[in-house]
């Protein structure tokens, strides 16, 4: 027996006397992301329906495989094979493990999915099913750790992502000065993107958490306060981002299968 | 005007216990520790409760008021349905002492294991001057007033008895932090104790020490989290780790 049942604390054979919806919280996390999950995957080995008209699928930019259409590429730079040991290779599966990385390790995200995955807590105060317990001290938690080279990649990706939206202010006779249904969605999903990693905690680390002195870097000082502003906001960033990426491109999905039309609105 | 509210209330001791039903009258605008008090006056003559000031921050009167860790002063009777019973136990991340104290000097014993602010030799004492900008994150870590309601909701030794060797909690990590960041602190290696010696890695930010917190202390997000960080410059980032070998310094 151990944990609030060991023999030294109070004798209380509940497991928790929490009497509010606490189960509530954990188990909308544990839909949600699950959903996207197998959403993801679904589209990630799908292969196809990621571009038309200057629109392209945040899940398949960049594209950088030989399986891409050429017009989804940039500048024709498709470095890999659109096969690997015989199988194909989806071009998504070659640049999601940094965005997939960058929320696996996200310090948000990993209170949420120890929360409503594992358990590890449910909810405070509510005892958690483990018998033992190392946190991120071993592998495979310690790759937590990594957390800042998947926000360098992600924001990488999002300069890219950024140039997609852009892009997409062409109609599809390739004339810039137009706008449709479909820039405005890659715009509020790129930008969303940005908000989620700019509110990031390693970010604000890397842009001056780490110093000691900030009076003597007043440009890094400024800066660490309004990443601090966005900080405060990153769980909603990391929802919203979410959302938006994934309705973009079910957006563009919808759009190359032609289920819907992209309007333009000049 | 006055109520009769139900209250559940823990008594007993190590060999054992359980929890009693009492009817007690509640005047508003009071607290579950005046209720307690009644309780105590006119029912209960041997309740053991342990208090203070009744004002917040003494954080003398941690208990568990219907599963959560707070503070009884601070909690108001009337946040309950009028049909609601409230249920009242002792921290049950700590040994029991008797009914709604338990012993809590582990944390007293974690404290000690944490080194001390050390000055730079060549400051005489009074001569040392800082500014502002410099002092400000820290300041929010000294509100602490130890209730430890976030080292009793911490599941790392609240379900893990075997953890509290090697793990400091919540509490001491914003100690850790407060000198980590204080721009005049000299001690070397307080990174690498953190992880090491306190048990930094065994936190996994589920937060739960920041929802309890009745400073409203940002635990997670300003000071175990940022330590993570400054923890992973040394430990786990070799771009940074061949930066401070290059420049010789431990990372300002």
């Amino acid at each position: 027996m151990s944990g609030v049942f060991s023999p030294t604390r109070a004798r209380i054979k509940e497991r928790t006397l929490r009497t509010d919806k606490w189960w509530l919280q954990p188990l909308v996390t544990f839909g949600v992301l699950i959903s996207f999950v197998i959403y993801a995957t679904f589209r990630a080995f799908e292969g196809a329906n990621y571009y038309k008209d200057h629109l392209i699928s945040p899940f398949y930019s960049p594209c950088l495989s030989d399986a891409c259409l050429p017009e989804a590429t940039i500048l024709g730079f498709t470095p890999f094979a659109k096969e690997i040991f015989n199988f194909p290779l989806s071009p998504a599966l070659i640049i999601l493990i940094f965005p997939l990385g960058f929320r696996m390790t996200c310090y948000y995200y990993r209170k949420s999915y120890y929360r409503s995955f594992w358990m590890s807590p449910p909810a405070c105060a509510v005892a958690e099913p483990h018998k033992k317990y190392t946190g991120e001290t071993r592998f495979p938690l310690i790759i937590q750790n990594s957390h800042r080279y998947f926000f360098y990649a992600g924001l990488l990706l999002n300069v890219i992502l950024t140039y997609d939206a852009i892009i997409s202010f062409k109609n599809p006779e390739g004339q810039w000065g137009h706008m449709s249904v479909g820039s405005l969605v890659l715009v509020v999903s790129s930008t969303m993107l940005w908000l989620y990693s700019m509110s990031c905690h390693s970010c604000r680390h890397t842009i001056g958490g780490r110093l000691k002195n900030f009076s003597k870097h007043p440009v890094r000082y400024k800066l660490w306060s309004w990443v601090s502003v966005l900080n405060h906001k990153h769980q909603q960033f990391a929802w919203f981002s979410l959302a938006a990426v994934a309705f973009a491109d079910i957006y563009v999905r919808q759009v190359a299968t032609g289920a819907w039309t992209n309007f333009y609105f000049f | 005007m006055a109520r009769n509210i139900k209250l559940r209330i823990w008594r007993g001791d190590s060999t054992d216990g359980g929890l009693k039903d009492v009817v007690v009258e509640a005047n508003e605008g009071e607290v579950v520790l005046d209720v307690i008090h009644r309780v105590q006056a006119t029912q209960m003559g041997d309740l053991a409760v342990r208090w203070n000031c009744k004002a917040g921050k003494c954080g003398s009167c941690s208990m568990e008021i219907n599963g959560k860790p707070r503070l009884a002063c601070m909690t108001q009777v009337a946040s309950f349905g009028e049909q609601e019973t409230i249920t009242v136990t002792p921290l049950r991340a700590f040994p029991i002492i008797k009914d709604l104290v338990t012993d809590v000097s582990f944390n007293y014993k974690k404290a000690m294991e944490i080194p001390a602010y050390e000055h730079p030799k060549e400051l005489a004492p009074g001569e040392a001057r800082m500014q502002q900008i410099d002092v400000e994150r820290s300041q929010e870590f000294r509100k602490c007033i130890e209730c430890f309601l976030c080292q009793d909701v911490c599941h790392v030794v609240r379900d893990h008895e075997e953890n509290k060797k090697s793990f400091a909690g919540p509490r001491f990590f914003i100690r850790i932090a407060e000198l980590d960041m204080h721009p005049l602190d000299m001690l070397k290696n307080r990174k690498k104790t953190a992880q090491e010696e306190h048990g930094l890695g065994m936190c996994n930010i589920t937060k739960c020490c920041t929802e309890v917190c009745p400073e409203h202390i940002k635990i997670t997000d300003n000071a175990i989290i940022p330590m993570k960080e400054r923890v992973a410059d040394i430990k786990y980032d070799p771009v940074r780790w061949l930066g401070t070998k290059i420049r010789k310094r431990e990372g300002l």
